[in-house]
């Protein structure tokens, strides 16, 4: 029982990390109905630019608990000037052009940003400067630390504030309007290439976060960690429903535990058939599943039967 | 086909280059250009397959590598060594089917399982399909790269070696042939396998363009439920556009494994599916022409930038400032930005599309 | 056919007439083996690993070794067959991806290289070998460790690193009598490298008795490894051993004090790296890997190599000292044959006996390292230090 404990809280954790980045592919996709493939890169140059203010900043002798914040901001900022640069080159001037055309410039920019990162940050591997001392705890038997219970918050608490903004706010209220109709919003007197700057620097500032968290968590950085990460969000927030804010936390959450649990617990199923090389089909055939029954995730609305 | 009258001088002189161009490379570039060219050209046959699922029939397919790889381990298994590790008792010396033999039965299987990827994804549209397929191609490659436990059927990550190469009436293509007094060195002998291959892609590619299958695919691409209204069996057809889509992907996968003569999971990795898609969209979906010279122009990129950093940094700063490595995949990726900024139905794109694209723009986005 | 089809092959065309233009303004100097301007005779060493993606750290440290050897020989004024002779290395990029390897397989042909060292990763290694050998070019590899690249019956092959038969052997030895471990569990990364070590270190790990009592599975790109830790603890192993690389292991290591796992933690040569230790942090300490051949500091040259090494490129990630010797092996069968002809020099190469930085260089028959030792390290006080050299030879192929 204390593993399956154990293996909950893992998926609980992982999920929270898939979820945060899920939010940012989820943010773009509600408002704009395109995937910002690169956003996994914008995951990973906040990593970076968060390893390298935080080494500066600690070089200068600050203490951990004034840097964290400062070089947080740091990151949010970079990244959002990032997510602005993005938006205006590659994505702005296709806005009427074919649907697959931001696809290609979205891999492009991908491997510019990854290549980029390569040259300022280099090959190797960086280990991430442990901020803060990371006790851990135990609950019901499963073993979980302070860096994992605050992503686990964070995520959530993130989620709540992105629901406040979209559903409360006026530039909330702007944006919902520009999901809708780009046209109808224009007229209504939105600014529409306004709106779509700041969600695209919104999702970027929470790629920083994500990234910062991700990098704590594992103790390190690397150009090209994006990738995967990025994928893995992707699913989770098609699996909630992509364009729901609920359903990317949902789907970062349940893509984690279905990872964990499958990982643990294939190989007891299958009779040893399959084991734990066998976790990602298993989360792709719980994808396909929940897709044929509900073919726009699990909170996502039923668009009309257009694409 | 209505072969036009103006183009047919035009076509015999196309046919001539593309003869010699082998030996032209080699003249002028070096024996690695032709090897590079027989990988465009597989490139080509892929894309024009994928271009049946998302150009014609509109849907987006970003695991399509998978049945690349279907058609490569489909060869593997019968023209090697392999087997006999896993059935001693049965293949003492491996299964070695003639390359011939293996085509028809790769692209059977390999439409086979288009057939099983297009079952579930029926109803989805889309980014869904997108995800989907996705982990479609994860899960063929993921088999793969585990198949060699419990019992040793793929080798698993090792990959299988010592593939036999293609025969061409008795001759193996992986040696020098000499033939009407001409010396033809391996890669010129791939490439002339390939061109014929690719000749047929393309001609299949044209013939089902201006089917009434091809219309019901572009009429579903289009708007499904009035293509569905008109009495188009959408379901049917869209299996078939990935069954044929998947068929392209065999034949080449096949080839691959002939050519290469070694074959692992790492080729058919999600980023090589989104690459052929690359090749698509930038040369224009649904443009035969346009796919051409999109797979063309991506497969040789990064070589040609392989080549030309070095000189380019020497000549311009007279010595070595940035890696050439970081540089070239740099440059690769602006390239692909800078031209679909330039040209965002694609280079060529179909004449159908750029109706569209003038008449009504918003119809796109939604 | 209209002319509509006809036009992008022609402007497909355009990109190989502007290499071709690069090429010839950029390809001044002669082939190999003929004489440079000043009686010289060059010799052009090519070098493949992967310089982009996830292995390119690996990658790049396996090109600085290989460069430094050339410079070393360059600086030394190396005569062969009576001429002095000039070394230049043609380094190139195949991103681990094995249709890449055979294109600047290809590519280093066209340039007539006299030998190659490369590529890092069996996957590429494997499909790259075919083209050298038919074409009769020397390849040695620094670290490709499956057994089935020297198994092709290739002639032009080698390799101055233990195979995965080899190491895997020494570690399943080395777990179950020295360690004493009974139960086991394995961990691979599901890679040619991960799962071809990992498979020959639970035959030998059985064959002495142990048992296996968990074999779970990553990725090489993953960092969370909870899921199957958790799954290991369950069963209780007293050791585990992870078939993989350090930017796995590193976390891996991490995650295994984080989880309270009480068990000895074993790698390959893949995790011999300081990025491990960086990487793991305090949890690094007291864990075990090989690496074949003898530790540098205590061959002849050995610690001298490291320090000019660190001070012109990096400290030394893993296989730079193999690359180095690759190098020096090949220079020294040419010397020994008066040429540089890959033709000539090969048997020269088959029969050499030479003294490397890494081990005392004997090639088999198939072109495998003859009585490769492996070398076992432990973490101690935030450093890799020796614990024992074992022979590898008992290992059976």
């Amino acid at each position: 029982m204390e593993i399956f404990f154990q293996q909950i809280v893992n998926g609980l954790v992982q999920g929270s990390v898939y979820a945060l980045v899920a939010l940012g592919y989820t943010m773009v996709y509600g408002i704009l109905g395109l995937i910002n493939f690169a956003h996994g890169e914008v995951v990973m140059i906040g990593a970076m630019l968060a390893l390298s203010s935080l080494n500066a900043m600690l070089g200068w002798g600050m203490p951990p608990l004034l840097a964290l914040p400062l070089s947080l901001a740091f990151t949010m900022l970079g990244c959002m000037a990032l997510g602005y640069g993005i938006e205006r080159i590659a994505y702005r001037p296709l806005r009427h052009a074919p649907r697959l055309a931001p696809l290609i410039t979205a891999i492009g920019v991908s491997i510019v940003l990854q290549n980029l990162a390569m040259m300022v940050w280099g090959r190797q591997y960086h280990a991430f400067p442990q901020m803060i001392a990371n006790n851990t705890h135990t609950l019901a038997g499963a073993i979980i630390n302070d860096v994992q219970i605050i992503i686990f918050i964070t995520a959530l608490a993130i989620m709540a504030g992105l629901m406040v903004v979209v559903h409360r706010t006026r530039l909330g209220r702007a944006m919902r309007a520009v999901a809708e109709d780009q046209h109808a919003a224009q007229l209504m007197g939105v600014d529409i290439n306004r709106v779509i700057s700041i969600t695209f620097m919104l999702g970027s500032a929470l790629a920083a976060v994500a990234g910062l968290m991700v990098s704590a968590n594992y103790g390190l950085a690397h150009y090209y960690m994006g990738f995967l990460l990025g994928l893995k969000a992707f699913t989770a927030a098609v699996l909630g429903g992509i364009g729901n804010l609920r359903g990317a936390m949902l789907g970062g959450l349940l893509l984690g535990l279905i990872e964990s649990l499958g990982a643990g617990y294939i190989g007891d199923l299958t009779g040893g058939f399959m084991g734990s090389n066998y976790q990602d089909v298993f989360a792709f055939f719980v994808l396909i599943a929940v897709l044929v029954l509900r073919p726009s995730g699990l909170l996502g609305e039923r668009l009309a039967e257009r694409a | 086909m209505t072969i036009n009258q103006k183009s047919k001088p035009l076509l015999a002189v196309l046919a001539i280059v593309l003869l010699l161009l082998p030996f032209f490379i080699d003249a002028l570039l070096g024996r690695g250009w032709v090897r590079i060219a027989d990988f465009a050209m597989l490139y080509i046959m892929l894309a024009l397959g994928l271009n049946i699922v998302v150009g014609y029939a509109g849907l987006l397919d970003l695991g399509y590598i998978a049945f690349f790889a279907v058609g490569a381990y489909c060869y593997a298994l019968t023209g090697s060594p392999h087997l006999a590790s896993a059935f001693p008792l049965l293949f003492p010396h491996g299964i070695h089917l003639s390359f011939w033999v293996v085509l028809p039965l790769a692209a059977l299987l390999a439409g086979g399982f288009g057939v099983l990827l297009g079952a579930p994804t029926l109803r989805l549209r889309g980014d869904y399909l997108a995800i989907v397929t996705l982990g479609f191609g994860e899960i063929i490659r993921i088999f793969l790269n585990n198949l060699n436990a419990p019992l040793n059927l793929t080798n698993g990550p090792q990959g299988i070696s010592r593939i036999d190469p293609v025969n061409v009436a008795g001759a193996p293509l992986n040696a020098t042939q000499q033939i009407l007094g001409v010396t033809l060195p391996s890669v010129h002998l791939y490439f002339y396998l390939f061109l014929a291959f690719t000749a047929l892609v393309v001609f299949t590619s044209r013939r089902l363009e201006k089917s009434r299958i091809g219309r019901a695919w572009m009429a579903i691409r289009e708007d499904e439920i009035a293509a569905s209204a008109m009495g188009i069996n959408t379901r049917n057809l869209k299996l078939l556009a990935f069954a044929m889509g998947a068929m392209f992907g065999g034949v080449s996968g096949a080839l691959f494994a002939g050519f290469q003569g070694f074959v692992s999971p790492e080729s058919f990795s999600l980023m090589e599916s989104v690459m052929v898609l690359c090749m698509v969209v930038l040369g224009g979906m649904g443009n035969i022409a346009g796919v051409i010279l999109g797979s063309v122009l991506l497969a040789l990129l990064p070589e040609v930038l392989r080549h030309g950093v070095v000189p380019l940094q020497q000549a311009l700063f007279g010595k070595m400032i940035i890696d050439p490595e970081s540089l070239r995949m740099l440059l690769f990726g602006g390239a692909l930005v800078v031209m679909m900024l330039y040209r965002p139905a694609g280079l060529l794109p179909s004449r159908v599309r750029r109706r569209e694209l003038d008449t009504d723009e918003v119809a796109e986005t939604v | 056919m209209s002319f509509y089809c006809v036009r992008p092959l022609l402007l497909a065309a355009l990109p190989l007439l502007l290499v071709a233009c690069g090429k010839s303004s950029s390809e001044q100097a002669a082939p190999a083996g003929k004489a440079a301007s000043s009686g010289e005779l060059l010799v052009r060493i090519g070098a493949v690993a992967p310089l982009t993606g996830n292995q390119a750290h690996i990658g790049k440290d396996n090109e600085s070794g290989t460069r430094m050897a050339i410079d070393d020989a360059n600086a030394k004024g190396i005569m062969i067959g009576g001429r002095k002779a000039r070394f230049e290395l043609v380094s190139e990029d195949d991103q681990a991806d094995p249709k890449t390897a055979t294109i600047v397989a290809q590519k280093l042909v066209d340039n007539k290289v006299s030998g190659v060292v490369g590529h890092l990763n069996s996957g590429t290694t494997i499909p790259a070998s075919k083209i050298y050998n038919d074409n009769g070019i020397v390849q040695i590899s620094p670290s490709a460790t499956a057994v089935s690249y020297t198994a092709q019956g290739f002639k032009t092959v080698f390799r101055v690193m233990a195979n995965d038969a080899q190491q895997g052997h020494v570690l399943g030895e080395y777990a179950t009598k020295n360690l004493g471990a009974k139960k086991i569990a394995v961990i691979d990364d599901r890679t040619a490298y991960g799962q071809g070590l990992a498979d020959e270190f639970i035959k030998a790990a059985q064959a002495n008795g142990a048992q296996i009592v968990a074999h779970e599975y990553t990725n090489d790109k993953a960092v969370d490894f909870t899921a199957v830790l958790t799954a290991v603890k369950g069963k209780k192993p007293e050791l585990l051993f992870f078939g993989g690389m350090d930017p796995q292991a590193g976390p891996m290591a991490k995650q295994i004090k984080g989880l309270a796992l009480d068990l000895k933690f074993m790698m390959g040569d893949g995790g011999y790296t300081p990025a491990f230790i960086k990487l793991a942090g305090d949890a690094a300490e007291g864990a075990y890997a090989s690496l074949p051949g003898v530790p540098l500091a205590k061959m002849p040259g050995g610690k001298e190599f490291e320090a000019r090494f660190v001070a012109k490129y990096q400290p030394i990630q893993l296989y730079a000292p193999y690359c180095y010797d690759a190098v020096n092996v090949m220079i020294a069968a040419m010397q020994k044959a008066g040429s540089t002809e890959p033709a000539s020099y090969l048997p020269a190469l088959a029969g050499i006996s030479y003294d490397g930085v890494t081990a005392k260089i004997q090639f088999d028959a198939k072109g495998d390292l003859k009585d490769g030792a492996v070398t076992m390290y432990q973490v101690q006080q935030g450093k890799w230090q020796p614990l024992e050299t074992l022979a590898a030879s008992a290992a059976a192929h």
